[in-house]
């Protein structure tokens, strides 16, 4: 449903995306995920043909992005819902949709039935006449979402869409996507929050200008990251960390007296470990073997990218 | 270009106004009070003793007047297009809108609409009014009614719609450079000065505003500066310019 090929995307000499290939297919929801800066908004807004490429070539639908003939049709089958809700305040939250409606050429009877489908659905189907200036974040973000649906599009790109929500209304919004995903439409989710993309997402890519890893999140916490093993000292002692770091171990962590190592084979490094703490004279409390998370993955490819 | 796309911009729009009442003020205040308050100064100057103001004299006073309308054409656009085009960035609403299957021109042909129609119904509704009380008050000095004639339509028909043009084509490409409404209608103002120039020059009689030759040459002089500043707004309101460059 959506495929880049080197997608570039270049501001005078800043590369805000470098080279993204990827492929999305139809009925999948796929995680895009960054730390601010790394390029999701601006592929987003390519593939929204909202601006141009500057290198490599993209399809939705197997329309061509960049190309001014396919520019509107592919614009017709994608909603968007942008990192800001961008509603109109004086407006009631019917006159909203149905603003959006008319644009998309949602006869009349598609854009009543629509609108009071998804405002029930979202639980805003009593404040339809109210003005949005007075709905709180939530609301706002719900009605957002309604807003890109409208139409019934085929691929739903969403910038951010639980960000600034409090807990209650980012789980509104989050099972409002599985609802999405059980009728097989396209999602395009960039987000910050790990958590919800492991929960939502049967893809996920990691993007810091360039793209970094893709996969399942199971695919990426396995291929990233290793294991984990969490030792709880009675005492941390220098000893024991000389002793440590001369064994061949992954990445150490020391917070008091717990020490994380990452290991690739727990069952023969964490012999190792325990021997060399009980030569250094240390005195394991308990020790834990913990798999990574995708949180894990994240942070080591980004980090390993800034370095 | 589809209009109807366009049109669904412009209603909305037309929605928004009326649910702000500084907008409604602004579009129709100024029109009726300048239409009213002119005709009453003439009718107070010829009740005054001494027979009042001169026939001769009426004849260069009332184009001048009817000038008026032209400034304001100039002024109430840019108040309107200021909330209409940064009302969108205001609130942040020009991503989405920019994303449905419009095209910029739909875009900004609608926003022109929407910043066009309402001034102008309010400058010939209330320029209606002036020409028929000013009709009343000047009919004994005069002896015939001065209004309707050839000189008002141009000013009415041709020279105001022009004016009002270049005024929303004015606002677009400030548009691009501020992020207050307020702000967009102080450097907006400045548009009127030109108009104003003529005025006083009419009303001073360095200009000869009865004559319709006189206007014929400031309307192509407009509807030059129109053409100009459409370029300069269509370049202006390109939707990768307005996402990544305007501020």
């Amino acid at each position: 449903m959506i495929e880049t090929e080197n997608l570039t995307k270049k501001f005078g000499d800043l590369t805000a995306v470098d080279a993204v290939t990827l492929r999305v297919e139809e009925g999948e929801v796929f995680g895009f995920l960054g730390p601010n800066g790394a390029g999701k908004t601006t592929t987003v807004r390519m593939l929204c043909c909202l601006i141009s490429k500057t290198n490599g070539e993209a399809r939705i639908a197997g329309y061509e992005v960049g190309n001014d003939a396919d520019s509107l049709k592919i614009r017709k089958l994608i909603g968007l819902v942008p990192d800001n809700v961008g509603l109109y305040d004086a407006l009631s939250a019917y006159d909203n949709l149905d603003f959006y409606g008319k644009l998309y050429d949602c006869t009349e009877a598609k854009r009543k039935e629509n609108i009071q489908r998804y405002l029930t659905m979202l639980g805003l189907w009593e404040k339809k006449d109210v003005a949005v200036g007075t709905f709180s974040k939530g609301m706002k973000q719900k009605l957002s979402i309604a807003c890109a649906l409208i139409h019934d599009p085929q691929v739903l790109f969403m910038d951010e869409p639980t960000a600034n929500l409090d807990p209650e209304s980012s789980k509104t919004v989050r099972d409002f996507i599985l609802e999405l995903k059980k009728e097989k439409r396209t999602i395009f989710l960039n987000t910050h929050n790990l958590d919800e993309a492991q929960k939502i997402c049967d893809k996920i890519a990691i993007l810091n200008t360039k793209l970094m890893a893709m996969g399942t999140p199971e695919e990426l916490e396995r291929s990233v990251s290793g294991r984990k093993t969490v030792v709880q000292l009675v005492q941390m002692s220098d000893a024991v960390l000389v002793a440590l770091r001369k064994l061949p171990l992954g990445d150490m962590a020391v917070d008091g007296n717990t020490l994380t190592v990452d290991v690739k084979d727990p069952d023969k490094e964490n012999v190792a470990i325990m021997d060399a703490i009980y030569r250094a004279g240390g005195h394991v409390q308990s020790a834990t073997v913990v798999g990574s998370t995708l949180e894990d993955a994240y942070l080591k490819l980004v980090r390993r990218e800034n370095k | 270009m589809r209009l109807s796309k366009s049109w669904i911009i412009a209603s909305k729009d037309f929605k928004t106004f009326l649910k702000k009442k500084n907008i409604i003020y602004s579009i129709f205040v100024v029109p009726f009070i300048v239409s009213f308050l002119f005709p009453i100064i003439i009718y107070y100057e010829q009740g005054k003793g001494g027979g009042g103001i001169p026939a001769n004299e009426l004849t260069v006073l009332l184009p001048a007047f009817t000038f008026f309308y032209l400034i304001l054409a100039g002024l109430i656009p840019t108040t309107i297009a200021s909330y209409s085009i940064i009302g969108e960035k205001v609130e942040k609403s020009f991503e989405r809108l920019l994303a449905t299957p419009t095209t910029d021109s739909e875009i900004l042909l609608g926003k022109g609409i929407s910043s066009f129609l309402p001034p102008i119904g309010a400058i010939l509704g209330g320029a209606t009014i002036f020409m028929v009380l000013m009709d009343l008050v000047t009919h004994d000095t005069l002896g015939y009614y001065f209004f309707p004639n050839w000189n008002a339509a141009a000013v009415l028909f041709l020279m105001v719609p022009l004016a009002a043009i270049m005024s929303v084509e004015w606002n677009v490409v400030i548009s691009a450079r501020v992020s207050d409404v307020r702000v967009a209608q102080q450097i907006g103002m400045l548009l009127i000065l030109p108009f104003a120039g003529i005025y006083v020059s009419g009303e001073l009689s360095l200009i000869q505003l009865g004559d319709i030759s006189n206007l014929l040459i400031i309307s192509g002089v407009l509807l030059a500066v129109d053409v100009l500043l459409l370029y300069v707004a269509k370049a202006t309101f390109q939707r990768e310019e307005i996402l990544t460059k305007w501020k």
